[in-house]
């Protein structure tokens, strides 16, 4: 099967809204695209669309989930970090409050809407952000397990969802679990680690097939929760494997390969840490699969980094 | 009570407040403490005893600077030990420069980013109305605040949802840090605006009590949220502020402190 992770999570949203009552969604006029129309059709009483105007809906937000809600509020991933940024830090982290910031067309894998639509800073501004939980699922499976735990978790947290149909990948991984902070294990490896979130998993998976094919063990980690990171696991890999490679679909600065890089150097880990992801460039128009490519965000790519950081490039 | 003494001993507790952290807002503060008083005395149903009451009444400043005037009128309602005013500002206190509401009960939201408060404010209203709770949501605003463009998208929520338990004033000292309103970028006519997004408009002289009561009693009658549009004079009360945009944020010296202390407790001792 191959669904978005904006799809997974608006059909999961609306299993949510059955569950349970406090559940309360906003839209800022993009239900057919972020996938929320599920629960608006369902719960018109608990959904409100805030037009275009971001500010206004996180603020809206905040007020709501301040009255004990739980509070989803959700645009294109650009619009509700960028856009909306002071008042995602101000009115909804700041307090602490209840309200899940959810930006889905987060990446390149946009596609032909080109640079002004996708976010590739996101996970970095939301990450800054004092008490934000930052979670980045892979597939459909692992998004409904993530709203799950996102909507148990009290406080403030940051969905990254994609628009194109993604594989499913972490359902067939032996043993899977989701649990907020915890990175899982998607391949075991002894020669390098990659780490990987959102639909680099995929790539990961595929250049660990590559490399295993070259005489290369290398582990695989699904680091779906950028923050809390799972400091434990990158350790054990800095410790146990030669090399660690990070793949993301974010900018090389500030996401998933800074968190990781930080952890590993302040433990004072001299293991190589290669990040795969856009190099500090706004992205373009043109195919998703197409722009992944020219951007350095397949699985050649990944595996190539692991190759570099064992110095067999 | 007599509520325009009331009044008055908030404006000496806002002196006081700013004296001991020798920093803070003065003029927006003492322009706003009338509407605080007649609101937290005579028209907000809450309960110190019971602040998180989920139907109670929700005040939001969003003029989150003004918290000389929301934590004094707090404490003059029994939220805030009165103890805990003159650590205001300090690193050992709860009572911080902007507005938080995770520390201190009876603090709706938090506020200081200018033009977000109102946003707040219309979420809390959208709240009562999922809730089936009667509760009203009342914010304040500062007359150079509604220079942010959040505050009208605020505006164009609050009028397409009907939001007729949500009153909103407006603060109109007509100054802010860099001068008068209309010079900076006019916000005028400010009632047509509030009007032509749906809302019900009263304007009104917002020192005077009963008008702002009369004003917040047909609050939402014509099922519309409702903008109180109040007139007023920044640094009210102290004659040397009064009008001049200085006062937003700077400190008088001491000489200048003991001549507005002289002012307001003149005023207190008449009201006596």
């Amino acid at each position: 099967m191959s669904v978005s992770t904006r799809e997974a999570y608006g059909r999961e949203l609306c299993e949510l809204g059955k569950a349970r009552r406090d559940v309360v969604v906003f839209d800022a006029d993009l239900t057919i695209c972020t996938m929320t129309m599920y629960f608006a059709a369902e719960f018109p009483e608990r959904f409100f669309n805030a037009g275009i105007a971001e500010a206004n809906m996180m603020g809206m937000a905040a007020g709501m989930a301040s009255t004990g809600k739980t509070v989803f509020a959700n645009s294109f991933a650009v619009f509700s970090t960028g856009r909306a940024y002071d008042q995602v830090r101000n009115s909804i982290a700041y307090p602490g409050l209840n309200v899940k910031v959810v930006g889905t067309h987060a990446g390149l894998s946009v596609g032909e809407d080109g640079a002004t639509h996708q976010a590739l800073e996101d996970v970095a501004l939301m990450r800054a952000v004092p008490g934000m939980t930052v979670v980045v699922p892979a597939d459909e499976n692992e998004t409904r397990a993530a709203v799950r735990a996102i909507a148990e978790l009290h406080g403030p947290c940051y969905l990254r969802l994609g628009r194109a149909k993604v594989d499913d990948v972490t359902d067939s991984l032996p043993g899977y679990g989701f649990e907020l902070g915890k990175a899982v294990l998607a391949r075991e490896g002894a020669d390098a680690t990659i780490i990987a979130a959102g639909l680099m998993l995929q790539a990961a998976l595929q250049a660990a097939d590559q490399l295993h094919a070259e005489g290369i063990s290398a582990r695989v980690l699904d680091m779906h929760t950028i923050k809390p990171l799972d400091n434990a696991a990158v350790i054990a890999a800095a410790t146990q494997t030669r090399a660690i490679v990070t793949a993301e679909e974010h900018n090389v600065i500030g996401g998933l390969g800074s968190a990781v890089a930080e952890v590993v150097a302040e433990a004072g880990l001299g293991v190589p840490v290669l990040r795969v992801g856009t190099k500090d460039v706004f992205g373009h128009s043109g195919p998703a699969a197409d722009l992944l490519r020219a951007y350095g965000l397949t699985a050649e790519h990944v595996a190539a980094a692991v190759r570099a950081g064992l110095g067999r490039a | 009570m007599n509520l325009e003494k009331q009044a008055w001993l908030g404006r000496r507790s806002i002196l006081e407040m700013v004296r001991a952290s020798q920093s803070g807002h003065l003029g927006g503060s003492l322009s706003a403490i009338d509407i605080l008083t007649v609101l937290y005395f005579e028209v907000l149903n809450v309960d110190p005893a019971h602040p998180d009451d989920p139907a109670r009444d929700r005040f939001v400043l969003s003029k989150g600077h003004a918290t000389p005037a929301l934590y004094s009128t707090l404490s003059a309602r029994g939220f805030i030990p009165e103890a805990d005013l003159p650590r205001w500002r300090q690193l050992d206190s709860d009572l911080s420069g902007h507005a938080e509401m995770t520390k201190i009960p009876g603090v709706e939201m938090s506020t200081g980013s200018l033009g977000q408060g109102l946003s707040a404010a219309v979420g809390m209203a959208l709240a009562a109305r999922v809730d089936g709770l009667g509760y009203r949501v009342f914010a304040l605003l500062g007359d150079g605040e509604i220079q942010e463009g959040q505050i009208w998208e605020a505006a164009m929520a609050a009028g397409h949802y009907k939001l007729a338990n949500l009153v909103a004033f407006v603060d109109n000292n007509d100054l802010q840090i860099d001068g008068c309103v209309a010079d900076v970028l006019s916000p005028y006519p400010i009632g047509a605006k509030f009007a032509a997004f749906g809302w019900q408009v009263s304007e009104i002289d917002g020192h005077d009590l009963d008008a702002i009561r009369q004003a917040v009693a047909a609050a939402g009658a014509d099922g519309k949220p409702t903008a109180i549009v109040a007139k007023t004079v920044k640094g009210k009360g102290v004659s040397f502020m009064e009008n001049v945009a200085k006062w937003h944020g700077s400190v008088p010296d001491a000489d200048l402190f003991d001549q507005a202390f002289a002012e307001v407790d003149s005023k207190i001792g008449e009201l006596a």
